[in-house]
Parts: C-alpha cells; structure tokens; sequence
C-alpha cells in the first residue's frame, strides 16, 4: 500500500514537472498584421501567388493580390516573400487532450463505461495544457475536433483551437457533434476459444441496429412528453432532432453505410457526416445522393485486404471527391493523438496521388471546416473569418518544407516551441558546449 | 434371472470371438472354435496397386488370408463365396488418427500468471516434451468411429494421443469390432508421433512460437543424445523414451505448408526424416516439397466454397482463397506427377462422408488411381513395416479386404462389404436383386407403368396410370418389395399397398396387394426394358466436369508472379542519381547495371545487350534498407523466457506476406526482421532481400552477418500488462539478467573448449556475441538503461551495435559514441507509453551531429513503405541535408548491419538494388516506379496496374464458379475476412 502511495505521489509529481514545459497562451490581438508577399494558399483551391493578408482582431481584414492592389500596409509588417501562408489546418475526430500518455490509465479520459451515451461531453475533459496538442502547432495543426471513443454512441465532441489556458477558452464550437460507431455486420473470430482468426458474420448486428433505432425513437418520445422523469441521455439528444447537433457515424463496411444512410432517412437527420468509411467509393453514388459528407481515414494505413491497389489508402480520398462528395481527412488509429500532427502530410499523399495540390489542401482545411460546422469563421483565407492561419518556408503538404516560422490562432501570434523542441535545444547545447571545450 | 442373463451373453459373444487365445482358461462351455475356410472366387483380385488377378480366388481362415490365386485348393471345410462381376481390394490403412484416445485433461488456469517451469519432475525440464507418453494407456475401442472408418473402406488405424509437441508412440489398431483388445492391437507402439504444438496439460510459457517449439526440437535432440552417453546423472524418463522412440517412424503433424517445410528443416539436421502431415497445399509450392524428400500425410478435405450470394460478405473473401478452393483438388496429382510419395488420410475431415467424394474429386482432377490405392494401403503399410500384413492380398496377411461392385475409384461403385481380420462388415448387401428398369404393373383391373431407378439398395420408384403421375412409396429390403400407390385422385387419402417377396427372377414378380376398401388380391409386375433413363447420367457428369484451373503464382495470392522474375541487364539513363557517396547527387547520369551487380555510373553510357530505360526527369536510389521490420514473419516474439538465443527469425519467414509487395511498391529492398521485445534476450535475426514470389530460404539476404534482438525497459519488465510473476520486473533486474547470462556463456566456452560439453543453442550464440562474432540490435528507449547495456557490454569486451528505436538517444549521444555503438530511430513516434514521455523527433538529428551512424527504421508495417518521408522529416525536424536525410534509410542501416560493402549505394560492384522514383525520393510527392534487387525487376507501377485488372477477373470468375457450385447443391461456408495482423515488437503471436 505504501508503495503504490510513493508510486502515485511520484506520478504526480512527474506529470505536474512536465506541465511546466507548456507554452504560455498568447493574449488577445492588440496590433494590426500584415503579411506581405507569400503564396496564399487560399484553402477553397485558389492560390494568390504575392499575397498581401491583412488582419485585425482576431479577423483576417484583406486578403488580396499584392500585385494587382495598392493597399496600405497595417501594424506589424511581416516580409514573406518566397514563403508560404495557409490557414490553419483542421484535424476531425481526434482524441487530442483526452489521453496523454496511452498505455497509463490515469492519464487517459477518452472512453466511458455504457453504451448510449449521447450526455458524455468531451470538452470538459480537454487538458489545454497535453503536451500532445502543444506538438501540433509547429506543423500547422491549430484546431481539433475532441470526440469522445468506445460504446453505440460515444457522446458529444467539441471543437477547440490548441492555444488556451483551459478548456473553457479553448472551445470554438461547443457540443458540435453526436458520434455513433456503426454496428459492424461482422465480429472477430474469438481465437482464444478455438475458434478461427479474422472476421466472421456477426448475426447480432440487426439487433444492434434495432437497438439504436430504439434509442433515437425513445428519445424523440420522451423530448416531446413532459420530461417529468429526468433522462440525461433522452433530454441530451434534444440537439440532435433539431439540427443543432451533427451526426457523425463512424463506419466503414459498404453493407454498414447503406443502412447508416437508412437510419438518417428513417430518424429525418438532416446533417450526418461519415466517419472513415473505407468502402464508401462501392456506394459513392447513394452517398453523393443524400449529400453526405465524408471524413475519409487516414492516408497513412495499409488496405483491409490482400488483394486491394496497395495505394488504395492513399488515393481514397481523391477518388471520393471526385464522385462529387464533399470529403474532409481524418486522423484516428495506430497512435493517433501524436500522429495527427501529420495531418498535412496525409494532405500531401493524397495529392501524390492524382489529387491537385490546393484540392489535396482543401481536405484539411475548408472541407473539414465545413464538415464540422465552422466554415463560417475557419477554413480560409477570406476576409471577416478568424486569422487563424500560418507561414510556412515552403509547400506545408510536404515534410522536407513544412517549416513553420509564424502561427496564429484568432490573430494572436503563438509560440512554436514545444516540450519537445525545448529538449531540442537543452541537448543540442549541450553538444555544442562539448564541442567547444 | 439376471445373471443367467449375464451368461448367456457371454456365451454369445465369446462365440462370435472366433479367435481366442487357445491357452486361455474356458468356462463358458465346450470349445467351439471355428477353423472353417472361406473361399472367395471368381473376383477380380487388386492384389496391389500393381497386379490383378481376374476371376481370382482367396481363401480366409482364423482373421489371415490362407491363399491367394487364380486358382486355388478349396479345403473341405470351406465355406463358398461367388464374387462374379466383384472386385476385390485390400481394405485401406488410416495412418494418423487419434481414434479411441481418451482426451488428455487441460491443466487448470493456476494463479492467472504465466507458469515458467515445468510441472513435471523426473522428466525433461520442458512440459511439451512428452515422448514417454503411450497412446496403449489413454485407449479404448470406440465402436461408433471404428463404423465411421469400416464404411470408408478402412481396416487398420494407427492413432496416438494428439497432445503436445514430442507425444510419444502411437499404436496400430486393426477395426475388428468383434474381436478383444488382443486381437485388435496390431502394434502397441507403431510410430513416434511430434508437432509444432504444445501441450494442453501443462501452461508452462516456453515455447510461446513456432521458432521457440523448434528450438526446443533441436535442443531436446541434442539433450537426448547426451544423457544417451551417460552425462547426465539425473533420472530423464522424457529423453530415455525418446532414445527409445528413435527407431520409430517419425510423424510429424503440421498445421500449414510453411511448417510443413519447417519441419524438415529441423529432422534434416539430426537426421530424421520425418513422415510429415501436410497441409493441402502443397502445390503451392511443389519443388521446395520435393526436397524435403519426405513422405507426406495428405488430409482428403478440400476447402469448400464460399457462399458469396450477398455481395457485401463476398467482398471480404481474398483472391488467396478464392484460389485455393479452385486449385486444391489437383494436390494430389501435383503430388503424383511429381513423384512425391504420400499417404491419404480421413484426419480433418469434418464429415467423413465427404472421403469418397473428394477421393474420387482428387481422381477427377487427374490423380492416377494406382497412385490412388497406393496412398491407403501399401504406402502406409510399409511406413508402419506392415507391408506382408496389410494393404495387401496375399496369402499370410491380414484378411482386410473389400468387395466391390466394381472399379473403386468409379463413381458408382458400390462398397459391398468389408472384411477385417476375416471378420465381414456389411456396407451395403451385394446380394441385392437389381430391380432397375420399366414395368407394366398390374393390380385391380389397371395398368401401371412403373420405372425403377437408383442403386439397387436404395432404389426409387415413379409410376404412372396413362399419363397422369401417381404417387407412391418404393421400399425394398432384405428381397421384400412394398409399394405404396395414392389414389389417382390426389384429394382422396386412398392408398393401395402392394407387397412382394423378390426372387432371382425379376421380369415377373407376383405378389399381395391390399387395396383401398381392406380387400387383397394380388398383383402382377412385368418387366419391360432393363435400364431405365439416361438422362440423370448426362447432368451428374456436367457437376462433375473440372472447373478451369486459376494460374498459380508465387506467392500464390495477389500480386503473385505467375514465372518468377528474371535477372535483367538494364541501364537507365539520364536519371537524377542519388548515389550516396562522396559523389553526391547527380543530375542526368547513366546507371548500368548487369549481371546483378551495378556496373557502371556516368554520362553517355553504351548499352551493350541492356534494356535501356529513360529515367529523364526521375530520380534513380539505392533500395531502401529498414533495420527494424517484422514484415514477412509467422510470430514475432518467444516470450517463454526472459532469454530466447537460442530462437531464430529464419526459421519464420513468411514469404506470403502482402507486405513484402506493399513495401517493394515502397522502395524497400532489404530489412532486418528482428524478434520482438518480450524478452531481454530476444531472437537472431534473418536480414532479407525482399525477392517477392521466391521461399523463405531465397529471402534471406545471402552470407548476412549475424544479429540478435535484445530489449530493455516496459516491454521486458512487462510493465504495460498483468504478468508479475517473471524476472526481472524492474530495470534493475535487466541489468542481472544480462550479467547473468553473458556469464554463464563464459564459462559454457571455458567447457566448450574442454571438448566434453553438453551443446547449448542458447549459450552459443551469447558465445558469439562474446566473441563478436554476432552484432547486438537493442530495442531502447531511455537513457538509463542504454548507458546500462553500454556497461555490461563493455564489462564482458564486447560492443552493442546498434541501439534500435533509441528514443533518448539524443541524452546520452556522447556516450553511445565512445562506446561506439549507432542509432536506428523512429522519426516522430511518441507518447504512446511512459517511456517515450521524451521522444523527441529531433532525435535522428541530434545523433547525427553528435557523430553517430543514424538510421530511421519503422518497426512496423504501415510506415515501412513510406520509409522515404520518414527520413524527409529530419529535414524538418533538425534541418538535415537532403543528402545526408536519404542516408538515414539507405547507406546509414546498410552500415549498421555490417552491409554497406554490398549495398545502400550506387556505386559499380554493388549489388544491383535500386529504385527508380517519379522525382525527388523524400517528397511526399514521389512515388517508386520500379524496385530492383540484383537487377531484377521486382516492383513495377507499370505491371501493377495490369496485375490489379487480372486480379479482378480471377476473383469475378471465380465467385462465378462458386455460385455455380452453390446453386448445384455443393456446400458453402460463409466468407470470412482474412485479416491482416500487424506485427509489431509487442506482438505476441499464439501459435
């Protein structure tokens, strides 16, 4: 007992130590910007090849071809000529300030015990402070999706730019998304009891089906009673009825996504997003037909099956977009709160294959500000949205130029320092002392 | 009363035992021994496989065949058997079954912790090693099996008690069901039975793999042989049974083609040449099966079809096995063309009425039927040294025969009877009048037609009154006839019945008949034609027709090459050449490479007899080189013990690997497939060349130094799971276990060189490692514990040499490079476990500056086909060169597996591994368009394209196939999705 106590006390003094390394959040925009000179990577496909980008508290004020416009220069004048500018990158269904280190329990905070669980709210459980989320920023990664894992319905996400002391501060949308993971027509062989490996019929999958649909009806029922009886999940699907609440379906089987699309005709769901999806282009057409939009997996993951194109991965995206549906990428799987720093790149693999480059860039930026609701203040490089964006020395999609020298979230210039390149610095030095001695 | 009734019994039964023992005390009456002869004569006698002799005759008395011949004495005391028309065959051997055992009791869960020792005292120290066991004690004639196998044709079974990895002796079994035990037990102890699979009555860990249950093999041999000398003072039952068993024929039960081969691999090396249950499968990869110069156990199961009516399910079945079902019926006669001697058995077979039909399916596909009759009788007789007794009809055999209405190996044969030790079993009775053929049927005042079909115990009945149909009921049993006839008006629940005692004569048959109102008269059947339709022939043989045969390839899924690939000469020209010598990056140069080696690099380069190709605007690399991969490997880790040196990954490589392709479309050309990290010590390693389509042994990289996979921290204290009971628990004990072992091999080479010494697998290689004769990887993540390995090391006079994953490499950079050891790293992982808190993506660079020799390696199968952005992200992360960056995946792991001399360059006399890449290789924009190993075209962006519309139309014709085969009655199991396992350090792969 006394040596779990040490063990604990010990934690905790480890994880506060490391705390310590965060950066501190930047305060409110004081001063006009004006980037002079970079490619402007407009975000919605368009380029403006010498941009002249104006903004002002917190808003992006001009965004303009600096060739073609006389227009007076605001505060802080920034040369970025040669250099490239993009808005912020937006990274979908992350888990990102929910887990900080995943094989340690106490630290993570991304699945609760149930199954329908539409009351659990991912935001309050956001640490602002994840060294994790500290790690996106130096790539371009500067607003997330924080959703909840694990059950039917895992809860409700929120959307968050990573420069806040809290949670509070961080959010951008709160309560944007109810995220179900789809019953799946198949089950895993339990090879533990002798039974063969790989993925079997799953004969319970109708009756899982059955059960969310009773779920959403019971809930319909109860929202238009009296609510008399207190129901937390019933009253926290309210939102969801009335359009306030995105539906996200985390699902990937063509068999699974059919029915998905039944279940929004059948429950009149006017917004519902496909999550993953990795047999989506064998229904693109219904899918394009009820103009659902689509958070394609990440680029970076092998095919399901022997058989399919080993690029299947990477050109998944490229492939739905060009049956017209509206695609955003997305990060989860192996290690993905750290790996969704490469949001860009997966960006750019898609690209690499048959994508055009600004198309590829709309994946992680416009099209997922659409997706999840915010395209209204992020995405984009326009005038009157959010100066969330960044300047990169080159082509941000690609990791040998992806080199970020300015961030800013809502106009406030934040650091790109991390815990990581703290360490960085603390043993390079420590070389180039030893070097000099 | 009971007990007169008890009595009498007994008396019955020792009665039909015809051949009891004539020293045996009898109490239960006179003797009444029956030493009568039966004769069998006018059969057409399949002596063997080789001779027949028609209208022959054998003569049977007490269970053995007296005489065999064309023409032979008949004795007075004979009992005559006309077998005219008859074939006569010698009833066939079941040679692997577990027939009759009593299941062995599974060992109880313990205390939920892993058990490391063995339960077991006074044997070998390794619970699976169970030589000593006899099948004579754990069996009991099982009656309704015996039936099953009686009616397949068998008439001897060898079976033992399928349970461990050595499971001692099997027995050989006659299927006598009348006789005793006495007269059943051919051979107590018939054959040595092993397998890769452990013991259900124990939980000792070790071997948790298929490389650990072969090194345990190997060490258990080379253990039997040494308390063989006398050397061991101790009292082993286990490896003194083992001794005994050598004389045995060998069985060695495998699960899979790649263990099939396996297992040879370890019988070639102590001298065995095991008789080896195969897969099926073994036209996959038919020449390596021939050199095994084994004998094969070949189960009788085909895969059976996939239902692929819902095309969501059909989706998820792979080309691979799609594959197999189609081409599975012709093993056999790949066998036989091949000359693979093998031996057919009922083993894995789910309904054992299927034998038949997939013996006559394997016949169908072209098997030769002497082949055939060899693989049940005379093959298996000789392997068990039966050959004078069994699965033959020769005079002093066994009297094991079937009769047969014919050809056994044609389709409507009938099985008519089975005699086993003399004793008759009757299949089906070959006494039975045929009654096929149309009739005028005669009863109160009508006239019916009736036509008989099917085989004559079992025939079918229509009739008809003018043309109108009637229904009826045939039934026809022992020479009684009864049919049953509705009224013509259906709506009338009338019946006539009709009964008929059957003679010899069947163009007229008289008989009862009891109509609708109770009264009888009787009736008259008349025959009028002999055979009826023809019809039904025709469409049995259309479901009989062989399917077209999908082309094999190497490997025999997707992606597979149907020829192997040839060496080509080839020059590219004009390519941006990234040549990784002091050279640098060349724009517009001429690569040639010839005879697998790269020949020659400049400007303007004559072609010679090469195949030129314009790699303008291209870039042209050395292979990539991932020092840290588990791509290509049946099981990662042997986690059995906290020290596995003595395992090898060479002995898992699995050349079937989709990955293998996925990473040669990634530019990989050469990997280090390193054992995992559930141990201190973990595995050698098998560096290979990722020759797609060739075996395992042709992917090992040829003449590779010697590695071995050590590990420290989480993994090895078993940190991130509930196992508490192994040492070491902390990264203190890794420290101990290091010392302790390295040690022990000290003094293991101070007996060593004393020449008398036990042989230890394990300590011969730490041995090496002592010597430096084989090269350190060590999976690291914190500075403690790497500085801690560097001590030990250093305390024993050897070198790590390499740290692999070295995530806190970057603190302690100064003195990996005085201990001399290099880094092979990850690029940006982290934070997915405690140790990795600090893994910082500037590692790679930071080492790099500090002078160490620095490679990117992905320790999984995802991102070792993007190995090339890996390393662009030191660009990055650190501001490497490009130059230098591209080095962290080529020359950099080519230096540290001690290879650099022969690749990870571009420069002549290396081996012509390349890659040709739409531009600069470390953007993300790039993509590999042709991968070379030794100049041999691998990896083609070109073909792929072709290969994926061919792979379309196999799986489309072939799910056309199935669904034929669905809709023609044939039975389907659902589709099941093979999975890919990733394999990474932890995988623990249960076997």
């Amino acid at each position: 007992m006394k040596k779990i106590k040490i063990i604990y006390i010990l934690g905790i003094l480890i994880i506060t130590s490391s705390l310590n390394a965060q950066q501190t959040p930047s305060p409110a925009q004081s001063e006009a910007v004006t980037i002079v000179g970079a490619t402007a990577h407009i975000g919605n496909g368009e380029v403006i090849k010498n941009s002249l980008i104006i903004f002002e508290n917190g808003i992006l004020t001009q965004v303009l071809d600096a060739t073609t416009t006389k227009m007076q220069y605001r505060g802080t004048i920034i040369n970025a000529e040669g250099k490239h500018v993009y808005p912020g990158f937006i990274a979908p269904n992350t888990t990102l300030g929910l887990v900080e280190i995943a094989s340690l329990r106490p630290t993570d905070d991304e699945d609760e015990i149930g199954e329908m669980l539409p009351h659990i709210r991912s935001l309050v459980a956001y640490n602002a402070e994840s060294q994790i989320v500290e790690s996106m920023r130096p790539n371009g990664v500067l607003i997330g999706e924080v959703v909840p894992r694990g059950g039917t319905i895992s809860g409700t996400s929120s959307i968050v730019q990573f420069d806040a002391w809290n949670w509070e501060d961080a959010a951008i949308k709160i309560d944007n998304g109810l995220h179900i993971n789809w019953p799946n027509s198949f089950k895993r062989g339990r090879w533990w009891l002798g039974e063969e490996r790989g993925l079997k019929p799953n004969e319970k999958y109708p009756e899982d089906v059955l059960k969310l649909t009773q779920f959403f009806n019971n809930s319909r029922a109860y929202i238009a009673g009296d609510q008399k009886q207190e129901n937390l999940p019933y009253k926290s699907m309210e939102t969801v009825f009335t359009n306030g609440k995105k539906v996200f379906v985390h699902v990937d089987g063509e068999r699974e996504i059919v029915d998905a699309i039944q279940f929004k005709k059948d429950q009149n769901l006017r917004d519902m997003v496909i999550v993953g999806g990795y047999d989506a282009l064998k229904v693109a057409d219904l899918i394009k037909a009820e103009n659902i939009a689509v958070l394609s997996p990440r680029p970076h993951s092998t095919p399901n099956q022997d058989d399919e194109d080993y690029d299947y991965n990477y050109k998944l995206a490229k492939l739905l977009s060009d049956k017209g549906i509206l695609v955003g990428l997305e990060s989860s799987g192996q290690m993905e709160r750290a790996s969704t720093r490469n949001l860009p790149f997966y960006a750019g693999t898609v690209a690499a294959n048959g994508m055009a480059k600004e198309d590829a860039l709309k994946l992680i930026t416009l099209n997922n500000a659409k997706i999840l609701g915010i395209d209204d203040r992020l995405g984009t490089l326009e005038k009157g949205k959010d100066a969330t964006l960044f300047i990169s020395e080159g082509d941000a999609l690609d990791m040998r130029t992806n080199k970020l020298t300015k961030a800013y979230i809502q106009g406030r210039e934040l650091s790109l320092e991390s815990h990581q390149t703290e360490l960085y610095h603390r043993y390079s030095d420590k070389y180039e002392n030893q070097k000099k001695e | 009363m009971r007990l007169k009734f008890l009595l009498l019994y007994l008396v019955i039964s020792s009665g039909l035992n015809l051949y009891a023992q004539d020293y045996f005390p009898n109490n239960d009456g006179v003797n009444s021994k029956n030493t009568n002869y039966t004769v069998f004569k006018n059969a057409k006698i399949h002596v063997d496989s080789n001779t027949i002799i028609d209208n022959g005759m054998i003569a049977v008395r007490e269970g053995k065949l007296t005489a065999v011949g064309k023409s032979i004495a008949i004795p007075k005391n004979s009992i005559v058997i006309d077998l005219k028309g008859k074939d006569v065959y010698p009833s066939f051997i079941e040679i692997y079954s577990d027939f009759g055992m009593k299941k062995p009791a599974k060992a109880g869960s313990g205390n939920g912790q892993p058990q490391y020792n063995a339960s077991r005292e006074g044997y070998y120290w390794n619970d699976h090693i169970r030589p000593e066991t006899n099948a004579l004690e754990s069996f009991t004639f099982d009656k309704t099996e015996a039936e099953k196998f009686q009616k397949n044709g068998f008439g001897a079974v060898n079976t033992h008690l399928a349970d461990g990895i050595m499971r001692g002796t099997g027995m050989l079994v006659s299927l006598n069901a009348e006789g005793s035990e006495g007269d059943r037990i051919l051979k107590d102890k018939s054959a040595n039975f092993l397998s890769f699979d452990k013991s259900v009555q124990s939980n000792q860990s070790y071997p948790t793999s298929i490389m650990g249950a072969m090194a345990l093999l190997r060490q258990t041999y080379i253990d039997a042989a040494w308390y063989e000398k006398g050397n061991i003072s101790t009292k082993d039952l286990a490896l003194e049974a083992l001794n005994r068993n050598s004389t045995l024929p060998q069985i060695f039960k495998t699960d899979n083609l790649l263990d099939q081969l396996r297992a040879d691999t370890v019988g070639d090396e102590y001298g065995i040449q095991y008789l080896i249950f195969g897969s099926g499968n073994e036209f996959e990869r038919i020449a390596e099966v021939k050199n095994t110069n084994a004998t094969f156990i070949i189960p009788l199961d085909f895969p059976e079809a996939y239902d692929l009516e819902n095309p969501f399910m059909a989706n998820n079945v792979s080309l691979q096995d799609m594959k197999r079902w189609n081409q599975a019926p012709s093993n056999l006669m790949q066998l036989a063309k091949n000359n693979i001697p093998f031996i057919l058995t009922t083993q894995n077979l789910k309904d054992e009425k299927k034998f038949r039909e997939n013996l006559l399916k394997a016949i169908s596909y072209g098997l030769d039927k002497k082949k055939a009759l060899e693989a049940l009788t005379t093959t298996p007789a000789k392997f068990l040294g039966e050959e004078n007794k069994l699965g033959v009809i020769k005079q002093g055999a066994w009297a094991n025969f079937l009769i047969t209405s014919g050809d056994i190996f044609d389709k409507e044969t009938v099985l008519f009877e089975n005699w086993i030790q003399g004793q008759k079993v009757v299949l089906e009775n070959m006494n039975t009048v045929n009654l096929e053929g149309k009739y005028s049927l005669a009863v109160d005042g009508k006239n019916y037609d009736l036509e008989i079909t099917g085989k004559p115990n079992s025939p079918k009945a229509e009739v008809k009154l003018g043309d109108a149909k009637i229904k009826s009921k045939l039934s026809y049993t022992d020479t009684w006839m009864q049919i049953l006839l509705s009224s013509p008006d259906s709506t009338k629940t009338e019946y006539t019945r009709l009964v008929a005692k059957v003679n010899d004569d069947v163009n007229k048959i008289n008989g009862r008949a009891i109509l609708s109102n109770g009264k009888e008269t009787s009736f008259t059947v008349t025959k009028s034609l002999d055979k009826a339709k023809e019809k039904d022939k025709k469409e049995e043989d259309k479901n009989d027709s062989i399917l077209p045969i999908v082309p094999l390839t190497y490997p025999n899924l997707a992606y597979g090459f149907k020829e192997l690939p040839k060496q080509e000469d080839i020059l590219f020209k004009n390519a941006t050449v990234w040549t990784n010598t002091e050279k640098g990056i060349l724009e517009k140069t001429d690569v040639l490479i010839k005879d697998g080696k790269i020949a020659n690099i400049g400007t303007n380069l004559s072609a010679g007899k090469a195949k030129v190709i314009d790699a303008s605007g291209k870039h042209l690399t050395t292979g990539i080189i991932d020092e840290h991969s588990h791509i290509g490997a049946s099981a990662i880790n042997e986690a059995g013990q906290n020290s596995s040196a003595e395992v090898s990954m060479e002995d898992v490589i699995d050349p079937t690997d989709i990955n293998i392709y996925r990473n040669l479309a990634g530019g990989v050309t050469t990997i280090q497939l390193l054992h995992g990290s559930a141990n201190p010590i973990g595995g050698r390693s098998a560096i290979m060349k990722l020759k797609w389509g060739e075996n395992a042994e042709g992917m090992i990289f040829p003449d590779s130094p010697k590695f071995i996979k050590f590990a420290l921290g989480e993994n090895v204290k078993q940190a991130n799971w509930d196992s508490k009971s192994r040492f070491p628990q902390t990264r203190m004990g890794v420290e101990q276990v290091f010392t302790d072992y390295f040690s022990q091999a000290r003094d293991y080479e101070t007996a060593k060189k004393t020449g008398n010494y036990r042989k230890d697998i394990e300590m011969e290689t730490l041995v090496e490692i002592l010597n430096g004769e084989r090269f350190v990887s060590s999976h690291s993540y914190v500075q403690s514990e790497i500085n801690m390995l560097m001590k030990v090391a250093e305390s024993f006079d050897f070198r790590i040499n390499t740290f692999t994953h070295i995530l806190e490499g970057y603190k302690v950079a100064d003195k990996m490079k005085e201990h001399g050891a290099g880094a092979s790293t990850f690029s940006d992982w982290w934070a997915y476990k405690y140790e990795v808190k600090d893994a910082i993506p500037y590692n790679a660079a930071i080492m790099h500056n500090a002078g160490l020799t620095v490679a990117i390696n992905s320790d999984d199968g995802e991102m070792s086909r993007r190995l090339n952005q890996e390393a662009a992200k030191s660009v990055k992360y650190g501001g490497i060169s490009e130059e230098e960056a591209w080095k962290f995946v080529t020359l950099n792991p080519a230096k540290l597996l001690h290879l650099d001399n022969r690749v990870g360059s571009i420069e002549a006399g290396k081996d012509g591994d390349v890659v040709l890449w739409s531009g600069n290789p470390l953007s993300i924009y790039s993509k590999a368009e042709k991968t070379l190993i030794e100049g041999t075209v691998y990896f083609d962006i070109e073909k792929d394209k072709e290969l994926r519309k061919e792979i379309a139309q196999q799986k489309n014709m072939l799910t056309g196939q199935m669904l034929t085969a669905k809709n023609g009655g044939a039975k389907t199991q659902s589709a099941t999705k093979k999975e890919d396992q990733k394999m990474g350090c932890d995988t623990l792969v249960t076997y």
